[in-house]
């Protein structure tokens, strides 16, 4: 039994901290994550409904912000803030500044762009009846559009945080100590003593983020099932 | 900005470009046959086939692409399973894009609505033509938007590979700001070549998306 756990190179993570070292690790890309997320959500709100008014200057500033967005891997973003803006800004920026900045701008996009899908998916009837009803233009919005809004947006936008966790593992690439780069070091120091430690850490990590990222996505559908009439 | 800079650079980018865009779409191919083929276990029920698709889908969509790349390229060694770079960056975008592929396929093929296939029946349609004829063209505008967004979202996560040390456009950037330290020139380089990379495939997706709507059925 113990030397199939050493074949995989599973017996590295009971040595002395090393599963906790992990988990700290993956709590550091989590919290760039939720505090990308939170700004993503509030600005791509924002944003949104200033999309739905369809104002022609918005709109094509906006266009082209998602375009920029759509096209250019996050990575890119990363390298572009973390090492070209400072150097060209001479302006100091901390990794983890510098990703939330670049999740925060890909989230906002993204956000924005659910939100006005959201908001224009709602038939022109609907503001039609409400005012039959004798519903004031505030009582309109409060108890017809955002409620039916928040349902067609509520699980799109729990999918983002999702995406958003996944994408945070590129911050390794850019020199912050998160669980794969601690997966690394794990790995050098026990290169001797356990040499397959890569598969154990590796799997690991890999179930790490599934764990993370597959009860919020399963919530994600099973609100999106609820809701869908 | 200097472009004498830029123009000695020219080269290594265009060959890191043709290696980027050649296993992104190799990788994207793989991943549609996957997606395909994986989407179709699951709408036949096949019985043990379709609990081991439901297992990957949910695996794989739910874990980033720089996670299963260290798996598949230092993990997977340690029990013999040796293979390059490059294999390793094509075997992973069309795990991940398979996974994504076969969602938006499968939406597509339900939502081919059951008269649908009374009716050919009724029509007297075989079976391969009933799929070829009235199936196949209605799942393909139903899906078509997604799949066009998953074919940008893996050919943006080909930026991921230079972790795996694939000689790719990210690598070539960051090895020569290592190198030179000419940050703006590298950056403004790679920038160019993504947006050649990708603006065309943006833009066809966005004509392809409204000509195929046209084909919906009921709308």
């Amino acid at each position: 039994m113990n030397s199939i756990f050493e074949t995989f190179g599973f017996d590295v993570l009971l040595k002395g901290s090393n599963m906790i070292r992990l988990f700290e690790g993956l709590l550091v890309a989590l919290k760039i994550s939720i505090i990308s997320v939170v700004i993503s959500i509030v600005l791509g709100i924002i944003l949104g409904v200033l999309m739905s008014l369809k104002n022609s200057v918005i709109n094509a500033i906006s266009r082209v912000y998602l375009e920029i967005v759509r096209i250019m891997p996050q990575m890119v973003l990363l390298f572009i803030v973390y090492f070209g803006a400072t150097k060209a800004m001479n302006i100091n920026l901390t990794a983890e500044t510098a990703s939330v900045i670049v999740f925060s701008f890909w989230g906002t996009a993204e956000m924005s762009d659910l939100v006005r899908g959201s908001l224009i998916s709602i038939p022109l009837i609907q503001y039609e009846s409400s005012e039959a009803l004798g519903l004031s233009k505030y009582q309109t919005y409060l108890y017809v559009i955002i409620p039916q809004t928040i349902r067609r947006l509520l699980p799109l936008s729990i999918n983002l945080i999702t995406r958003m966790i996944k994408t945070t593992s590129l911050v390794m690439m850019i020199g912050i100590v998160e669980v794969l780069k601690v997966g690394q070091q794990i790995i050098e120091a026990n290169r001797k003593t356990s040499p397959n430690a890569a598969f154990g850490i590796f799997a690991t990590i890999f179930i790490l983020y599934f764990i993370a990222c597959w009860p919020i996505s399963q919530l994600s559908k099973y609100l999106e099932k609820k809701w869908e009439n | 900005m200097d472009f004498s800079t830029i123009t000695s650079y020219l080269p290594l980018y265009k060959e890191a470009f043709l290696l980027t865009i050649k296993i992104g779409w190799i990788g994207i191919l793989l991943a549609f046959v996957l997606g395909v083929v994986s989407a179709f276990i699951l709408y036949f029920k096949v019985p043990v086939l379709s609990a081991i698709v439901k297992v990957y889908i949910e695996l794989f969509r739910n874990t980033p692409l720089l996670v299963q790349l260290f798996f598949i390229y230092f993990g997977l060694p340690k029990l013999g399973i040796m293979i390059s770079a490059q294999t390793c960056g094509i075997v992973g975008l069309g795990l991940l894009g398979g996974s994504y592929m076969a969602e938006s396929i499968r939406s597509g093929l339900l939502s081919v609505s059951k008269s649908q296939l009374e009716s050919a029946t009724a029509l007297g349609f075989s079976k391969s033509q009933m799929f070829f004829l009235i199936v196949f063209p209605q799942m393909f505008t139903m899906s078509i938007t997604a799949i066009v967004a998953n074919v940008i979202f893996l050919l943006k996560e080909t930026s991921v590979f230079s972790a795996i040390s694939l000689m790719d456009l990210m690598f070539t950037a960051k090895d020569l700001i290592g190198l030179y330290y000419r940050t703006t020139e590298c950056l403004f380089l790679l920038v160019i070549f993504y947006i050649i990379m990708l603006l065309p495939v943006s833009i066809i997706g966005t004509i392809v998306e409204k000509k195929t709507r046209f084909g919906m059925y009921g709308d």
